[in-house]
Order: C-alpha cells, then structure tokens, then sequence
C-alpha cells in the first residue's frame, strides 16, 4: 500500500538529508507506528506520501502508483485516498461537526445525498452519534479529534496517516483515541501514525519504525517505542 | 452542488472583503471609463474620416454674385471661367495630382447645407442664389493640397480653394492626443487594478487559509480551491466595467447626443448605439485583465 524505496530528502543541498536511503513497505490493512525523536524525518515520510513534497532521490509508490513522477494535476485524486488527522485536530470552528466532516466530501464534488448517508455513518464509528449539530468549541479535545478522524475517513480512505494525533491528549482520550483508530484500522485501512507516545506503542504491540536522523534504524513487529522495553 | 458550493465560497468572500472588493470595482471602473473613452475617440474619427476622405478633398470656391475676394471683382464666375478652370483641372500640368473631379452646382451646394445644418440653427439662413458653385477635386495624393491651391491662387473666378482634409487633420490631432492621453491614464488605472486585484486575493486566500488547507488535503481538485479566489477577482470586476459602460452610455447620452449635437458642428458624433458596441469590449477587458493578474497570484499563493 505505502512503499518507500531508497527515498532521500533533502530540503536544503547545505544541511543534512531529512531522510536518507529510507526503504520500508506497509502492506493493505496493516498498522504502523514510526516513532523517534523531534527531526528525525517521521514529518518528512507523512509529507512525501501526501506529496506536498516530492523526494531528492528514490521512489515511492501508494496503491501501487510512483508518486515521484506523478503529474500535478492528479495528486488531489492520490490524495482522495488517503485520510489525513494531525495534532492539532483542524477543524473549521464556523462549522458544526455534521458540515465540518461534510466538507471533505462537498469539496470533491460529492452528492448532498451521498453526504447524508455517508456522514451520519462514521460519525457513529467514531462515537459522536448525536452530536452533529454541535460546533468544535462545544467539543471536548478528544471528540474534536474524533471529528478530525472522521472527516479523515469518511471518503473510506485505503490510508490514513496520523501525525501525533493524541499529542493534545490525556492519556484516558488518547486511549479512546487509539481504539477509534483500531477500529478503522480492522476495516481495513492502512493507519501510519507518527508519534512520540510510548505508552501507546508499548500497549498496542504493532509494527514500530524507529528513525533517527533520516535513516530507519529499527523495524519490527509488536514492537516497543523503546529498545530497551 | 458543486456549483453551489462555489457559488456560496465566493459571496462569502465578497462580502469578508467588501473594503477591498469595493476599491477594485472602483478602479476598475474609473480605468474602464477612460478606456471606453478613448475607443469612443477612436471611433468618432474613424467616422469622420470614413464621411470625408472618400468624399471631397479640395474644394475649389468660384466665385458667387458678391465676393469681397480679389479675383472676384468681375462678379459672379463666368461660364467661360468655369470651362477654363474645368480645363486645367482636367489638363496634362494637374494630371499628376488629380484623381477626380465633380461640379457642385448651386442646387446641389444648398441641398448639401441643409441636410448638414439640419435641425440646426443655421437651417434655412443662407438662400440657394448666394450659395458658392464648387468643382470639388479629390487628389491622388491629399497631401498635394498646396500644388492646388498655388495654381488657381490667382485664376480669375476663383474665390477660395479649401482643403477640407487640413481642417479634419487638425480636429484629429486634438482628438488623437485626448485619445492618447486617456490611454495612458487607463493604462496606469489598469496596473493598479491589477495589483489591487493581488492584493485583494492574497488577503482573500489569506484569510481563508484553514479551509484552503483541509481541501488540498482532503483532495480536492486545484480549479475547484483556485476557482472561487478567481470568480471573486473577475466579478467585481466585471461589475466595474458594467458601471463603466453605463456611465459611458450616460456621458454620450447627455454630453454628445443631448449637448454637443445642438451646438451645430455638422458632423456625426458618436451615440448611443456606438456605446453598446464598446460596452462588450470593456467588460471583456475587465474580465480578462481580472483573470490574469487572479491566476497569477493563485498560481504563487495556493499552490498544491
């Protein structure tokens, strides 16, 4: 589903390389953490699978298309299949919650009447049935970030990549948070999420990518945040 | 739906941005208002040409039945005079120069003055018999003028040669410059509406940021983001130039056709139905002079 191929990146010629010689493949269905410190790339992957950048070197491939070589016209429709959620939730405060996650689809042309079955539909597996008519500051962190996951996937992504989605979280929300994201995840999405949360790594037990100034340096299975865990 | 929700951004934007909306369909306006102007100017001499030069060029007055002019003493001309001047007109040392030749008699030059003057003032002033015959010569070459002139300066029962195209000439230079002077002012009122027009998206895309950015992530498509900033841009405008043409249409209604048509000037002016054929041009300026500088700052502003 996501492939990376000896991708490198670099923003600037005179600095280090954000990502060097980086190589990994998830596959349809699975849930990946990538975890290590601040700067050392985890934004740079999420960026290069949305294509807001394009890589110095290598290649990458989502639902088996090169990214690299894509025109610019067509990476909104790459974009149609991945959803997206980051930390700081971005929602649109003059909307209610039922128009917030409506927008996704208005503007990609949807149907009024496609929004009217498909939105009540994953609100409720998000767990905010009942709440649409609200707006974001009547909402708690946790179900605005629910709001954010459900604007994410309500285009029934094939990925989703979340960026610290619980880093404005308690742990109790971010707990919430994960089982959500499981959830999207056991219906079959790609859920690639970067963050800095060890607890959560630890209890969950997935695949972790560990990167540490650009370069993969751990990739397992039902692995921990920490080597030493 | 999709229209609609284009439809809805773009009020919203029009009306987040009155302040600036507003100074664009002035600008817009007032450029518009001299570029129309300046067509208007274009056109008016480009009918008065049109009128003229297939017609007379030079004119050759003989004399009428009292004339203070030195060679008319002897009275009105002679039919013998007449037949001499046809003759050099028409003879080898003129041939050169002249094209064609018509004789105006003194029925014809009446006609011709009361259908100029008509409905004016000067309708009816001047009797058949005091009118001046005429052959009116048309040369092959309208700057020859002088060659004319210089020849029957002298010539018994010639009152006056006229060169009609050297009055014209002058009225279009006057109206050439004011032609060129209006362009030159809506040439700096376009670059500032262009720039106002940047400014006024650069704040629009501004402003709307949050939204712009969850549609480039949610994927929707460039024109659809790019397109309402756009519509914005060439609505308000298009509504300037609107306002342009109907104050053009105003300004030829009560200046031209109303005023300046009284004050017996015996040409055709521009009117009303002139305007509504300048009118598609400056919207069509408008429109395209918005979307260019629109697509311009998009291009920089809200890229993928």
């Amino acid at each position: 589903m996501i492939k990376f191929d000896s991708v490198s990146k670099s923003y600037d010629a005179r600095t280090r390389k954000a990502l060097d010689d980086v190589s990994f493949e998830a596959q349809r269905g699975e849930f990946v953490f990538l975890v290590g410190a601040s700067g050392s790339g985890k934004s740079t992957v999420i960026r290069l699978i949305l294509r807001e950048e394009v890589p110095s070197s290598g290649r990458i491939h989502i639902a088996g298309k090169s990214v690299v070589k894509m025109p610019s016209w067509k990476v909104p429709y790459l974009r149609r299949g991945i959803g997206t959620v980051f930390q700081d939730f971005r929602l649109l405060p003059n909307k209610t919650v039922f128009a917030n996650v409506a927008f996704a689809l208005q503007v990609i042309g949807k149907s009024r009447a496609a929004m009217s079955t498909l939105v009540p539909d994953v609100l409720e597996t998000v767990g905010l049935a009942g709440k649409e008519k609200r707006f974001p500051h009547e909402l708690s962190g946790g179900e605005q970030q629910r709001v954010a996951i459900a604007r994410a996937v309500v285009n029934k992504p094939g990925i989703l990549l979340a960026d610290e989605p619980t880093g404005n979280l308690d742990p109790a929300t971010s707990a919430d948070i994960m089982a959500v994201l499981e959830k999207i995840n056991r219906n079959g999405t790609t859920v690639l999420m970067a963050t800095h949360d060890g607890d959560i790594v630890n209890r969950m037990r997935k695949r972790v990518i560990e990167l540490s100034d650009g370069h993969i340096v751990r990739d397992v299975e039902q692995g921990t945040y920490g080597v030493a865990s | 739906m999709r229209a609609g929700f284009i439809l809805s951004e773009v009020v919203s934007g029009l009306r987040k941005n009155f302040s600036m909306v507003l100074s664009v369909i002035l600008v817009t306006f007032v450029s518009l208002l001299f570029v129309g102007a300046a067509i208007l100017l274009q056109m008016q001499v480009g009918q008065m040409k049109d009128y003229w030069y297939d017609r007379v060029q030079v004119s050759v007055f003989l004399c009428p039945p009292s004339s203070e002019a030195p060679t008319c003493v002897d009275g009105e001309a002679t039919e013998e005079q007449k037949a001499d001047i046809r003759e050099s007109l028409e003879g080898s040392e003129l041939a050169p120069y002249v094209d064609k030749i018509y004789f105006e008699d003194k029925a014809e030059a009446h006609q011709h003055f009361q259908e100029q003057f008509e409905g004016t003032s000067l309708e009816g002033t001047v009797p058949q018999e005091d009118m001046n015959e005429s052959f009116r010569v048309k040369l092959k070459d309208a700057e020859k003028y002088e060659i004319i002139k210089e020849y029957f300066s002298a010539t018994p029962g010639v009152e006056e040669v006229v060169d009609q195209n050297q009055l014209l000439d002058r009225l279009f230079g006057v109206l050439n410059v004011a032609t060129v002077v209006a362009v030159a002012i809506a040439g700096v009122m376009l670059l500032c509406a262009m720039l106002l027009i940047a400014t006024t998206i650069r704040l629009s895309a501004f402003s709307r940021r949050r939204e712009t950015g969850i549609m480039r992530l949610v994927g929707a498509s460039n024109t659809f983001i790019q397109l309402p900033f756009l519509l914005e841009g060439v609505i308000a405008s298009a509504i300037g130039a609107t306002l342009s043409a109907g104050a053009l249409g105003l300004l030829v209604h009560f200046g031209v056709t109303g005023w300046l048509q009284n004050q017996a000037t015996g040409f055709n002016l521009v009117s009303g139905v002139d305007v509504l054929f300048v009118a598609p041009i400056l919207i069509a300026i408008g429109v395209i002079m918005a979307g260019a500088s629109s697509l311009i700052t998009l291009n920089k502003y809200t890229k993928v």
